[in-house]
């Protein structure tokens, strides 16, 4: 069972792996600020309050999408090693290769869409890449997926060294799920959840990137040998099976910081329990299986996955509801919680996760996705949990561990204001996407209908909230990172230094 | 009855109960329970848990099979027997649909396909809601079956991105009563 000591020794951080943790966590910052920018200035061009010309437009809309991406694999990464390590050996190259492989690959995707014009998303989406029609060449579009790879292979590094440690200490990975303990036994009350989630992540997302490698060299060939022609459909289905869970892997490397971290603000013990073991363990199959839902307007695709695709879209809604928020939330009920900033951002996470998944549920249902597909529904849904749910664990952590030095939790007057901004910003910025799809307003559009621009407007007002919020979260957890360590605790790692 | 209205209705009811919920229990965070209290409220836990898992079970049985038994895509090998059939074939970045003009009243096969990229087909009724879509893929074509009731000039707008002319890949569709209505 995790401590419910606040700064438990063994969190502890010291030399190269204070380093490489500091790395990964300003970088992240960094990034998700400049992401955000470029998510506003896209926002303010719908709205008719930027001009931005189509062409830079979609580099942008290409930019942000790899670039959120790939930060919050980058970030919740983090989140899982942090915790992760203290329960199985995790080789530390591993780890700062995984960051080296991801600035290479960013590098070679920044160039590719400012330097060679590449516009076609980061679903890179066959035969688009090809097809530039001036706006960009084929060799941009191989230097975007190089710089995939790169980060493909970086991730996947990552995973096989932390399944290398973890069937070290479990045996093999259905040991290390729990899966011994679902149908009776004796549950073992200090198996860490962190091992079950961060199994569950590298068995789905190393199936992930795997397909996507496969969909990267195919469209590499094809780029270089345009006579080698693909079939759409197998690529399209390889591509949202990468997409999909790579993704998906980032709310649950990032809600090990909740398993974590809850207990010891709330001062109550979140003990493992059969239930837990079986979410887990059908959210795996649910990760690996759900993508179909993604093609559900790909009528060529057999039916039998387009009803896998919403049958188990609705499935994902039980572990969510009824183990992990359920969860969370009874362990906050009439609890002393100190309500900080790790705290609240734990807490909203948790909401984020929980409330951003009805209409992502409510989309994969083959019937609504009929007219409900393609529109701003869909960044409404996903922007809902990943900017609400994923970058709350992300920086309920950052918090955490800037609150070490101080052996106290941030919470300043400055928190106390940010937070209700970015919240009520974030609240804003994602009714205003999800209120433009039930308008039928489309996503990915660098022109707008006058009569779409009130919700761009609205969603505009919002994006400036939470990057203000933002900008100030980035300014104070960088000045706390940053921090030497203090008198007297010399060999104390960055998570003793940084508060 | 619009889909999308009712899709917007249960979206804002579904997350007004979360919201709900967590309001609940932040608002009694704080304020410790005592071991007896405590203990109460582990048991309750539980109970709800088993009532919302039957709730959620029922929903997902009952809601499956209201929105599957009559599986709203059609079958896509052999004669669907439309009264009308239309041919879309999307290129970058125009449509050409053949014929561009249908009856109210029976139902329409969209024979869709592409030219070159992935497009999207999205038919927007006059009231710029949508009212149907598929996608255009190369080497495919996506069969829709839909019928009409409003006449009036429906648009047709991409619905995939596929480039710089994505936005402006319009064209429109004329919808007219059946002759001696």
């Amino acid at each position: 069972m995790a401590s419910l000591a606040m700064y438990p020794d063994d969190e502890r951080l010291a030399g190269a792996a204070r380093a490489a943790f500091n790395l990964y966590m300003i970088t992240a910052v960094v990034l998700f600020v400049l992401m955000m920018l470029i998510g506003l200035t896209m926002r303010m061009a719908q709205a008719t309050w930027l001009n931005v010309p189509p062409a830079l437009f979609y580099e942008l809309l290409s930019m942000h999408g790899a670039g959120m991406v790939g930060t919050m694999s980058l970030a919740t990464t983090a989140v899982m090693w942090f915790f992760l390590r203290k329960y199985v050996r995790l080789r530390l190259w591993a780890f700062v290769t995984n960051y080296v492989l991801f600035l290479l690959g960013a590098l070679c995707v920044v160039l590719s869409i400012f330097s060679g014009g590449y516009g076609a998303l980061w679903t890179f989406l066959y035969p688009l890449p090809i097809h530039g029609m001036g706006m960009w060449t084929p060799g941009s579009s191989a230097l975007f997926m190089v710089g995939n790879l790169l980060i493909g292979v970086g991730s996947l590094l990552f995973y096989l060294d932390a399944a290398a440690g973890i069937i070290e200490v479990h045996g093999n990975l259905g040991r290390a799920l729990g899966l011994q303990w679902l149908l009776g036994g004796t549950i073992d009350p200090d198996h860490p959840k962190a091992v079950v989630a961060g199994t569950m992540v590298i068995i789905s997302n190393s199936l992930g990137i795997l397909a996507g490698a496969v969909a990267l060299v195919m469209s590499l060939v094809n780029i270089l040998y345009p006579e080698v022609v693909l079939d759409a459909l197998v690529a399209k289905n390889l591509i949202y099976w990468f997409g999909h869970q790579y993704i998906n892997a980032t709310i649950y490397m990032g809600v090990i910081a909740v398993y974590e971290l809850l207990p010891r603000y709330t001062g109550r013990p979140y003990p493992i329990s059969r239930p837990f073991l079986w979410s887990w363990a059908v959210s795996t199959v649910f990760v690996i299986t759900v993508f179909p839902h993604h093609l559900l307007m790909d009528f060529a695709q057999p039916r039998w996955l387009a009803i896998t695709g919403q049958l188990v879209s609705w499935g994902a809604g039980f572990p969510v509801f009824l183990v992990t928020a359920y969860g969370a939330l009874t362990n906050l009920y009439r609890s002393d919680i100190r309500w900080t900033m790790p705290s609240r951002l734990l807490i909203l996470s948790m909401f984020g996760w929980a409330a951003g998944i009805v209409p992502a549920i409510l989309d994969g249902t083959i019937r609504n996705n009929l007219v409900m597909h393609n529109t701003q529904w869909v960044p409404g849904h996903f922007h809902f949990y990943l900017l609400i749910g994923v970058l709350s664990m992300v920086l309920a952590l950052m918090f955490h561990v800037i609150g070490r030095r101080a052996h106290a939790p941030p919470n300043s007057r400055a928190d106390k204001l940010g937070f209700p901004v970015y919240l009520m910003g974030g609240l804003v910025f994602v009714f205003a996407f999800l209120d433009a799809g039930h308008l039928s307003v489309p996503r990915r559009m660098a022109e707008h209908l006058p009569a779409w621009t009130f919700t761009d407007k609205i969603g505009s007002i919002g994006a400036m909230l939470v990057v203000l919020a933002m900008l100030y979260f980035t300014i104070r957890i960088m000045a706390g990172l940053l921090k030497a360590p203090s008198a007297g605790s010399a060999g104390v790692g960055i998570a003793d230094a940084a508060g | 009855m619009i889909v999308q209205d009712v899709v917007w209705t249960i979206a804002l009811a579904g997350m007004g109960l979360i919201a709900l919920g967590f309001i609940h229990v932040i608002v009694q965070a704080g304020r410790p329970a005592d071991e007896t209290a405590a203990a109460r409220s582990v048991h309750t836990a539980h109970t709800l848990q088993a009532w919302l898992f039957v709730v959620l079970l029922v929903g997902f049985i009952a809601g499956s099979w209201a929105t599957l038994h009559r599986f709203p895509i059609p079958p896509q090998h052999g004669a669907l027997d439309a009264k009308q059939v239309v041919d879309v074939a999307g290129r970058m970045w125009s449509w050409q649909i053949t014929p561009a003009t249908v009856r109210t009243g029976s139902a329409v096969e969209f024979r869709v396909t592409s030219g070159d990229v992935n497009h999207g087909f999205a038919l927007y009724a006059p009231d710029g809601r949508i009212v149907t879509q598929t996608q255009a893929m190369p080497g495919y074509t996506n069969k829709l079956l839909h019928t009409f009731d409003r006449p009036g000039t429906y648009t047709v707008q991409c619905l995939e991105y596929c480039g710089i002319g994505h936005a402006p890949m319009t064209t429109t569709f004329q919808v007219v009563a059946p002759e001696g209505e």
